[in-house]
């Protein structure tokens, strides 16, 4: 049994069920053989993916569902092997390079000159006779690795399309953007998930209220409550629709833990500010970092929670944006996070306290 | 390698002018036209100009190509190469690395070098006949800002060494990321963003071959989006067109209407609008409401405003960048505030580069912004 995320993911572009116009756009630039490379960005859980494999099986049917991941090995200059997987169908290929690591350069170029090299002969329509690589999280790519993308992407378009994917262009090089057709994804809103949920709970046979105001705001609260990421609310539905034999607004939405966590911290720190207090965040973070919780998403969190908490007034939000975006910042160069976490909420007690 | 050397030497010998035909048809527009030989360079007159006489002279320096992406660096080497040499000599002659391609220290020492050193092959009579064939050969370093300083350096020796049979043509995007002692060995031909005229002309020129319909100032708007990049204006063009195309094909009312209203009943011409939204640049609209936000100097309504610009997925550097075009331009600021606002545009560039978080970045920004105003 799949998870509903999966088994409710529209399969083509005509049965997606909001921002028609991109569909729209993906099905005219799939409409003849002059496909170009494509940056596709947008927030987590906006539905990228899903509208790329939908255009995929709008460029070249029913046959992009034989997908097979191989793992494939691949020896560093230094002679050093590495494994990763390869997820692909006879008509494109999907890589992940934070599988790759510092060699994503090498590899990369190794798969492409490999496909860009073979014409794809007779695929049964005869018509696109060009592969399509996927490169997710294409901002991860390291520069040297999109550097390397640039003639490649010259030399071999009649054989190979790019797909990238990626949360935002800003860690794209020019080159790279000049050579890409930009399609931003918007998440969808409130009132176009619950539209998406509320298919799913006909299909599934989820009681719901009857009457449609009290079934609409139940499921825009659902869909607020996961910030319009369509992945988390569609997980969190099916959670909710698990634990309870029908949903109503008496329902309790799940929390999940470490954004309490944070939540609370948050609080804490907004509530006192000493020297004592700052040792026990440390503790908090800590604990945060060792359940694999990212530092960014960390710091962002408790800056968000900084920001609306109201005994944080505005002349203090000013500088605490400020001090959060250099922490921000030494976390993308730096290494000890834990430093950088802590330093931000030390700075932001000092703020407070200077402000009150 | 030239692209049609290269599938020739692979594709099975009996590519009839069917595929061929099929081939240009898979082709993206911005390769189908790029610049055969030097007269169809649009703009960049002086690099033109300098090397059209080396086809009489048979004379030419080393070369440091620079200039931003898609103003006709490679495209002006590989025409310049193909019109001395011809497409058979062209194999022997040339050597293209780009950052595809390895380039450390002692890859570049050793393939340079072996490629440097070999004397030069004789040219054919036929060759003789239609091109200049001039006695040296052609060394492309393309992409060559993504080269280590120490790989560089490695060249320093070889092109000295070799200059008598030998010319090095450098491309870079930033001029600074090259040596200094490379770049002083070499002729520096800039190459500027493409000024409208002469880009309208190439784009005209394409819009023609390919039959486009579209409505008056179109072409200028794409330009305009472009910023001088012609392969941008030139995929624009081509996916502007399709969206036309398809428009017409699915009339028969399966097409949803998209929300926004606007162009439900496309014509077949494209439109300024369908241009905007393909080349998806932040709406003036967008921009005013980011600046009001600032003017009101309520934490929260800026707060609001980040978390619903992120949700629709903006690139922070994309609507700085329009920021910056607008603000600099708008009369009703001091000076000083436009020193102040440049600082935190700069600022936030910087750290954006850096891989930080966009929401947080572009919050503090208009949190500075909002400072000033
Ligand atoms: N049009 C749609 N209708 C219904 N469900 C959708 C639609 N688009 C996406 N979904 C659901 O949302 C989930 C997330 O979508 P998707 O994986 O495409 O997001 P994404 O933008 O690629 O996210 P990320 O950046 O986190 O990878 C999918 O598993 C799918 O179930
Ligand atoms: N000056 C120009 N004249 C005609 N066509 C051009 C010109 N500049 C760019 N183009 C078009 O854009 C395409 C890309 O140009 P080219 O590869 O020469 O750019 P570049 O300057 O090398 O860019 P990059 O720095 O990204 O490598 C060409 O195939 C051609 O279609
Ligand atoms: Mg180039």
């Amino acid at each position: 049994m799949s998870l509903w995320v999966d088994k409710y993911r529209p399969k083509s572009l005509d049965s997606i069920d909001y921002h028609f116009n991109i569909s729209k756009r993906l099905k005219s630039l799939a409409s003849s053989g002059d496909f170009p490379h494509l940056l596709v960005y947008g927030p987590s859980g906006a539905g990228k993916k899903t509208r790329i494999l939908a255009t995929l099986q709008e460029l070249y049917g029913p046959g992009v569902n034989r997908m097979k991941i191989d793992v494939r090995t691949f020896k560093t200059p230094s002679n050093r092997k590495i494994e990763f997987n390869i997820v692909s169908s006879p008509y494109h290929i999907e890589i992940t390079p934070s599988d790759l690591g510092n060699n994503d350069r090498i590899i990369i170029q190794d798969l492409l000159k490999e496909i860009g090299q073979t014409e794809q002969i007779d695929f049964q329509t005869g018509k696109h006779r060009f592969k399509i690589v996927i490169i997710n999280e294409a901002d991860s790519l390291s520069r040297d690795a999109q550097a390397a993308l640039r003639r490649t992407m010259e030399k071999y378009s009649t054989n190979i399309r790019l797909i990238l994917i990626s949360n935002s262009t800003s860690n794209i090089i020019p080159p790279i953007k000049s050579r890409t057709l930009l399609i931003r994804v918007p998440l969808p809103t409130v009132n176009e998930i619950v539209g998406v949920l509320s298919k799913i709970a006909e299909k599934e046979d989820i009681r719901l209220p009857s009457n449609e105001d009290e079934k609409s705001s139940i499921l825009a609260k659902i869909a607020e409550h996961s910030d319009r990421n369509l992945r988390k609310t569609i997980l969190s539905f099916e959670a909710l629709a698990m634990t309870n034999d029908s949903i109503s607004s008496a329902c309790k939405l799940v929390e999940l833990d470490w954004e309490k966590v944070i939540a609370d911290l948050s609080k804490q720190v907004v509530k006192d500010r000493s020297v004592k207090n700052l040792s026990q965040s440390r503790s908090v973070l800590y604990e945060l970092l060792s359940h694999c919780i990212p530092a960014k998403i960390i710091l962002k969190e408790l800056t968000f929670n900084l920001l609306c908490d109201p005994r944080v007034t505005d002349p203090m939000k000013y500088d605490i944006v400020d001090a959060s975006s250099l922490f921000d910042e030494r976390l993308s160069l730096g290494s000890k996070d834990i430093f950088h976490l802590e330093g931000f909420l030390a700075r932001s007690m000092v703020i407070m306290e200077s402000k009150k | 390698m030239s692209m049609a050397s290269f599938f020739n030497q692979r594709a099975p010998k009996k590519a009839s002018s069917k595929d061929d035909g099929d081939r240009k048809a898979r082709m993206p527009w911005v390769e189908k036209y790029r610049p055969k030989n030097l007269d169809d360079v649009s703009s960049q007159s002086h690099a033109v100009t300098v090397l059209k006489k080396s086809l009489h002279t048979s004379n030419l320096p080393h070369m440091l190509f620079y200039g931003p992406p898609g103003t006709g660096k490679t495209s002006t080497i590989l025409a310049l190469a193909k019109q001395l040499y011809g497409p058979e000599l062209y194999k022997t002659r040339v050597l293209e690395l780009n950052a595809s391609d390895e380039r450390g220290i002692s890859i570049v020492r050793e393939k340079v070098k072996n490629f440097a050193r070999l004397t030069v092959s004789n040219p054919s009579k036929e060759d003789l006949a239609k091109y200049p064939c001039p006695p040296y050969k052609i060394i492309i370093l393309d992409e060559a800002d993504s080269m280590t300083n120490d790989a560089q350096s490695a060249l320093r020796r070889t092109m000295e060494t070799y200059s008598g049979v030998t010319r090095f043509c450098l491309i870079c995007n930033y001029i600074t990321r090259i040596i200094d002692p490379l770049a002083s060995r070499c002729s520096k031909f800039r190459f500027k963003p493409l000024d409208n005229t002469d880009a309208l002309t190439r784009l005209t020129y394409v819009a023609n071959e390919e039959k486009v319909q579209y409505e008056d100032g179109v072409l200028e708007k794409i330009l305009d989006i472009s910023h001088g990049d012609l392969r941008k204006a030139i995929t624009f063009l081509q996916s502007a067109t399709k969206l036309h195309g398809v428009a017409e094909v699915d009339a028969d009312g399966d097409i949803s209407i998209d929300e926004q209203g606007g162009n439900n009943h496309e014509s077949s011409k494209i439109t300024v609008t369908s241009v905007q939204e393909i080349a998806g640049i932040v709406s003036d609209s967008t921009l005013d409401e980011i600046v009001t936000a600032a003017r009101t100097h309520d934490f929260q309504v800026m707060f609001k405003l980040s978390k619903k610009l992120a949700a629709e997925g903006w690139s922070a550097t994309q609507m700085l960048d329009q920021l910056h075009d607008k603000l600099i331009l708008d009369d009703s600021l001091t000076g000083t505030q436009k020193i102040h606002i440049s600082f935190a545009l700069n600022e936030t560039d910087d750290k954006l580069s850096n891989g930080t978080d966009e929401q947080i970045q572009f919050l503090n920004f208009l949190s500075k912004l909002s400072q000033v105003l």
